[in-house]
């Protein structure tokens, strides 16, 4: 397989401090600033001394080699957008370089240059020139544009008149028939409705068997491991991990969250808290007491926190968050509903509270569990600790014999998956 | 695998070497977004290209006026003053509105510019499409103004070009200028249409360039747009009126220093246009 990108020592500065924002606001600063540094003679020194260097990234090397579908994963700020910047020429390395075979398409945001004035046509012709095809080109393949897009009826129509999901559709539509040899996507299957996502990430599918190489920016870790062969793991501006993409989401996961079903802080410097109280253990078990971070989706299961209290006479509130694997927020719930809890917790000691989480609530895949521990009469809720995702469960989907699905076997949406009540009736 | 089987290095620096070459290739690009100005230009107007034929009338209406009907100011030579007037507003009227284009165009295209590469100086380039065909649908006016006034042109007509080049090579200079420092400086949203404001009142457009004294002339023409409008005023209202030939050489030197330093200054700041904008 032929080399196509490589990147050699890849590094991008910024700058951030006192300095780079007075260029962001007025020319006022700036003159002043000039003016107050040439009386004083040494203020422009001192200017220099404020500002910040800040490595977006920081000596990345890395090879894709053609018809790879390659990952970029990682939190946020960790350099993945400035590194498609740099792939796409937007903004230049301060170091490094990279080289790249074959022609580049940036899909770094969708509807690039749409003007809400022209029509869908006008928007098609002019949409595509931006993102680099031929006047040429685009006629031949208008009609596929079109058809993809399924705006057909509202071509000649302002496109401030189209609904956001439009306007998404008419621009993914023609991004995805720009038929480069590599394409740079960041995050646009975020957008439009799940159908729409589905046949998005149908259509790189497609490019890519074509044998073009794609490189794809998400924080959508279902959509990387199916679409991806090859993923990056990046961290404050450097490559931590890469290799096949299901290892390196894994890796991702267990960075972000314990695979353990129980985490045990055992010395007091470890033990999350503060000189009210501290953090010592959180469980997960299942329905008979077995510890396990596996659980059955239509059995209850108990999540256990054993805390320190060293000062009385503090009302304290002891709360889990869920969230699911793509980041939503699921439910949150705390101790403060138990009744006259904080009685209970009158003297300093050992105490746990236990989470009772019914069977049929929870979706089938994985959650993250983060534990916290706040003052729940204080507004600004003062936070003894916050331990986010602290635990990882999944939640075990049979698919048969599951009461909330029925006789039905497809993909179940949805960050929850409670047991409700249905009738149906006939009416005549 | 050696550096020669790749189509692209990106460097630092490397996108000054080759960027003519980047021109040419994004030239679609250039005549894509010409076009799109245009088509915007008259989306939701009620009169839509009338717009482009009223303003340089009325802009003759008010000044013939203020300054031959009030003021009493002489005309050039034989020429009708309302003439004299139109064939500076034709001129005018192109600067000041490519001026203003091309200093937002970046910050109007921002959008654009922290999605895609593409050559920069596309953006001003193209901004002042939309003031040239403003210009060739003022130019038709002047011919039937012409039939009114039964003022025939010479062969200088044909000097108008070269003229109008020396308009085009002012704004885009100045719009270089104002569009760069415009990504940092707001600033120069409140600048631009002041500075054209203030131009007006000194450039010639309401009256003749003749009536400024001899001796200060030359250093009147430093102005660029004297030049152009006495050149337009040359070639349009033919008759005896000479050209005053070292203040359009002073307009010329003054409109090239601009294109050139505008031009320099543009590509100098482009780089960092993406992460300041």
């Amino acid at each position: 397989m032929k080399t196509v990108i490589r990147a050699e020592g890849l590094s991008k500065k910024y700058i951030i401090g006192h300095h780079f924002r007075s260029v962001h606001d007025t020319l006022r600063d700036a003159l002043s600033a000039g003016f107050r540094s040439f009386i004083s003679g040494s203020g422009g020194q001192k200017r220099r001394l404020t500002r910040e260097e800040f490595w977006a990234l920081k000596d990345i090397d890395f090879e894709v080699k053609e018809g790879d579908r390659v990952g970029i994963i990682g939190k946020n700020g960790a350099g993945k957008s400035t590194l498609l910047k740099i792939l796409s020429r937007i903004t230049e390395p301060t170091k490094g370089r990279a080289l790249i075979k074959g022609r580049v398409a940036s899909l770094l945001e969708v509807g690039t240059g749409f003007h809400p004035e022209l029509t869908g046509r006008e928007n098609i012709y002019l949409n595509g020139s931006i993102m680099g095809m031929s006047r040429a080109e685009i006629t031949s393949k208008y009609d596929e544009i079109v058809s993809f897009s399924g705006v057909d009826k509202f071509l000649d129509t302002p496109i401030k008149r189209y609904s956001s999901g439009m306007k998404v559709r008419l621009a993914f539509a023609v991004a995805a028939h720009l038929e480069p040899e590599i394409l740079l996507v960041d995050e646009v299957l975020a957008v439009g409705d799940y159908v729409f996502q589905k046949k998005s990430l149908g259509k790189m599918e497609d490019i890519s068997k074509q044998g073009r190489t794609i490189i794809f920016v998400s924080h959508n870790m279902p959509a990387v491991t199916s679409l991806c062969t090859r993923a990056m793991l990046l961290e404050k501006g450097r490559i931590v991990k890469e290799g096949d993409a299901v290892s390196v989401v894994g890796h991702y996961y267990s960075g972000e969250g314990n695979s353990a079903a129980s985490v045990d802080f055992t010395s007091a410097e470890t033990m999350p808290g503060d000189d009210v109280v501290r953090l010592l253990r959180v469980t997960v078990e299942d329905q008979d007491g077995k510890v396990t971070n596996e659980l059955g989706i239509d059995r209850p299961f108990y999540i256990t926190m054993e805390y320190e209290l060293f000062k009385a006479g503090h009302p304290l509130g002891v709360s889990v968050s869920f969230h699911t694997e793509d980041g939503t927020y699921a439910f949150w719930s705390s101790d403060m509903i138990c009744e006259a809890v904080n009685d209970k917790r009158k003297t300093p000691g050992v105490y746990s509270s236990r989470l009772n989480v019914p069977g049929n609530l929870l979706n089938g895949g994985v959650y993250f569990l983060s534990i916290a521990i706040v003052n729940p009469e204080s507004l600004r809720g003062n936070k003894h600790c916050v331990e986010k995702n602290l635990l990882r469960i999944h939640v075990v989907d049979p698919i048969y014999g599951v009461r909330t699905r029925g006789r039905y076997v497809g993909p179940y949406p949805g960050a929850v998956r409670p047991l409700l009540e249905w009738d149906v009736s006939k009416l005549g | 695998m050696n550096d020669q089987e790749f189509d692209l290095v990106i460097e630092p620096g490397k996108e000054r070497r080759q960027y003519i070459q980047d021109l040419l290739a994004y030239r679609e690009l250039f005549y894509f977004l010409a076009w799109r100005d245009i088509l915007v230009r008259y989306k939701q107007t009620l009169i839509g290209i009338v717009w482009s034929v009223l303003r340089p009338v009325i802009l003759m209406i008010v000044f013939t006026v203020v300054f031959k009907g009030l003021a009493r100011l002489p005309s050039d030579g034989a020429a009708p003053y309302a003439l004299m007037v139109f064939a500076a507003a034709l001129p005018w009227q192109f600067f000041s509105d490519s001026l203003v284009k091309c200093s937002q165009s970046m910050v109007s295209n921002s959008a654009m510019v922290t999605k895609i590469y593409f050559p920069r100086f596309i953006v001003p380039a193209s901004s002042i499409i939309v003031s040239i065909v403003d210009f060739i649908i003022a130019l038709v006016v002047l011919g039937v103004l012409m039939v009114w006034y039964q003022h025939m042109p010479g062969l200088r007509f044909f000097s108008i070009p070269l003229f109008m080049l020396l308009a085009m090579a002012v704004s885009l200079g100045a719009g270089l200028w104002f569009t760069s420092l415009n990504v940092w400086y707001r600033d120069f949203q409140y600048i631009v249409p002041f500075t054209t404001q203030l131009m007006l009142y000194v450039s010639p457009v309401g009256f003749s360039s003749a009536i400024v004294p001899e001796k200060w002339r030359l250093l009147y023409s430093l102005n660029p747009m004297v030049g152009v409008i006495d050149g337009f005023r040359w070639a349009i209202l033919g008759g005896e009126t000479g050209l005053y030939a070292p203040g359009v050489m002073a307009s010329t030197l003054v409109a090239l220093t601009l294109l050139v330093s505008g031009m320099w200054f543009f590509r100098r700041t482009e780089r960092a246009f993406a992460d300041v904008i």
